[in-house]
C-alpha cells in the first residue's frame, strides 16, 4: 500500500518525526532515530563553539545531510525578528535548504508558542521562499490563518513541550484537522506511544517528537515503540473504526447451535 | 583589529583581515557554518572577498541537537 506523508511536494515513507536533543551522545541519537525510521529529523542552530578542539565530533557526522531531511528549528526564538534571522542562516548553512520548523515561544516556563509572533514569522518566510512547517497553539482559527499565510503544515501542541502530557484536547485538532487542506502534524506533548497513535487516529499526517523519545529509560526501544504506534494509528485511522456504543446485542459468536 | 564574536570581543593581528581568514584562525575550515556580519548573512562563497572592520559584529553558528 503507498500511503505517502506529502510536504512542500516531496513525499516520505515516514510519519514520524524526530528531534536530535536531549539525548547522552550522538551514538545513541544515532540508534534511537535509525529504531525510529524517521527521515525528517529536527535541529536547532547554535552558536559554534569557538576555540573547540578540531576534529571534535558533530551531529551532521552522526546524522549525514544526505542521508536525512533536516528541519532546522527557531527553538528557542521569543520574537519574530529572532526567529526569522535564525532561519535565514539555517537556510545558509544547509546550501538553501527551504524546508523549515517555525517556533515562537512566549514563555520560558511554560514553552507556551507566541502566536502572533509566530504569525509575523511566518508571513516573511513564506514570502522569502520557504517552506514552513509551523508549531502552534491548537487554535483552529490561527491553525486556518498560518495555512493561508502559504505554510506547508501546521503541527498543533498535544500538550506542552516536553510535558509528556498526551493529548489533552482532541476535539481542538479534530477541527484543526477537519479544516486543513494541508498537513496536520502534533508537535509536542506526545508521552508514550499510545498517545502517538491516538494522534494518528484523529487524522493526523503525522507526529513530530523529541522528549518522548530522549527521555524514556530505553531510548532506542521507546523510538521502535513510536514508529510501531504511529504506523498503527495511520493504519487504523485508515482502516476506519467500528462506532462507539454502550453496549452490543450483538455477540461475535453465533447465537444459533448451542447446546441445550 | 577587535572583532566581536558571538557575543565575546576577541582580537587579530594585520590590518586586512577577511572572513575566510578569520575562519582559519578559529580553526573551523571544512566545519558545516553560516555566518553574520554585522546582521547581514555573509555567503560561503564570499569569504574570501569579505572584510572585516574594527568592531565588525559576528555570529558563527552551526546546527546542534534540537526538538
Amino acid at each position: 500500500m503507498s500511503d505517502l506523508l506529502k510536504i512542500a511536494d516531496k513525499t516520505y515513507q515516514s510519519r514520524l518525526l524526530v528531534g536530535t536533543g536531549k539525548y547522552q551522545d550522538f551514538a545513541q541519537t544515532r540508534a534511537a532515530i535509525d529504531a525510529s525510521g524517521a527521515e525528517i529529523v529536527t535541529v536547532a542552530i547554535r552558536r559554534t563553539n569557538i576555540g573547540q578542539t578540531a576534529g571534535e565530533p558533530s551531529l551532521l557526522d552522526f546524522l549525514p545531510p544526505e542521508e536525512f531531511t533536516y528541519l532546522p528549528n527557531t527553538a528557542g526564538c521569543y520574537s519574530a525578528d529572532d526567529a526569522v534571522r535564525t532561519l535565514r542562516l539555517a537556510r545558509e548553512l544547509l546550501d538553501g535548504h527551504k524546508l523549515v520548523k517555525l517556533e515562537v515561544l512566549g514563555d520560558p516556563n511554560t514553552l507556551y508558542p507566541n502566536m502572533i509572533e509566530t504569525i509575523a514569522a511566518a508571513k516573511v518566510l513564506v514570502k522569502d521562499g520557504f517552506d514552513v512547517m509551523v508549531y502552534c497553539s491548537d487554535d483552529p482559527i490561527i491553525a486556518k490563518q498560518l495555512e493561508d499565510i502559504g505554510c506547508c503544515a501546521v503541527m498543533p501542541l498535544a500538550s506542552l513541550i516536553g510535558s509528556g502530557m498526551g493529548i489533552l484536547n482532541p476535539w481542538n485538532l479534530q477541527i484543526i484537522i477537519a479544516n486543513a487542506n494541508i498537513p496536520v502534524l502534533v508537535d509536542a506533548g506526545v508521552g508514550t506511544a499510545s498517545d502517538a497513535a491516538i494522534a494518528m487516529e484523529l487524522g493526523c499526517q503525522g507526529v513530530l517528537m523529541n522528549t518522548a523519545i530522549a527521555a524514556a529509560r530505553d531510548p532506542v526501544l521507546m523510538a521502535s515503540a513510536m514508529r510501531k504506534a504511529v504506523e498503527a494509528g495511520r493504519e487504523a485511522y485508515l482502516a476506519g473504526r467500528m462506532p462507539k456504543k454502550l453496549y452490543s446485542a450483538s455477540p461475535s459468536s453465533p447465537t444459533a447451535g448451542l447446546i441445550a | 583589529m577587535q572583532l566581536m564574536i558571538n557575543g565575546k570581543p576577541r582580537s587579530f593581528e594585520g590590518p586586512t583581515f577577511s572572513v575566510a581568514n578569520l575562519v582559519a584562525s578559529l580553526n573551523l575550515e571544512g566545519k558545516r557554518l553560516a555566518i553574520e556580519c554585522n546582521g547581514e548573512i555573509v555567503p560561503r562563497s564570499q569569504f574570501a572577498s569579505t572584510q572585516l572592520l574594527e568592531g565588525d559584529q559576528l555570529e558563527i553558528v552551526g546546527a546542534v541537537g534540537g526538538g
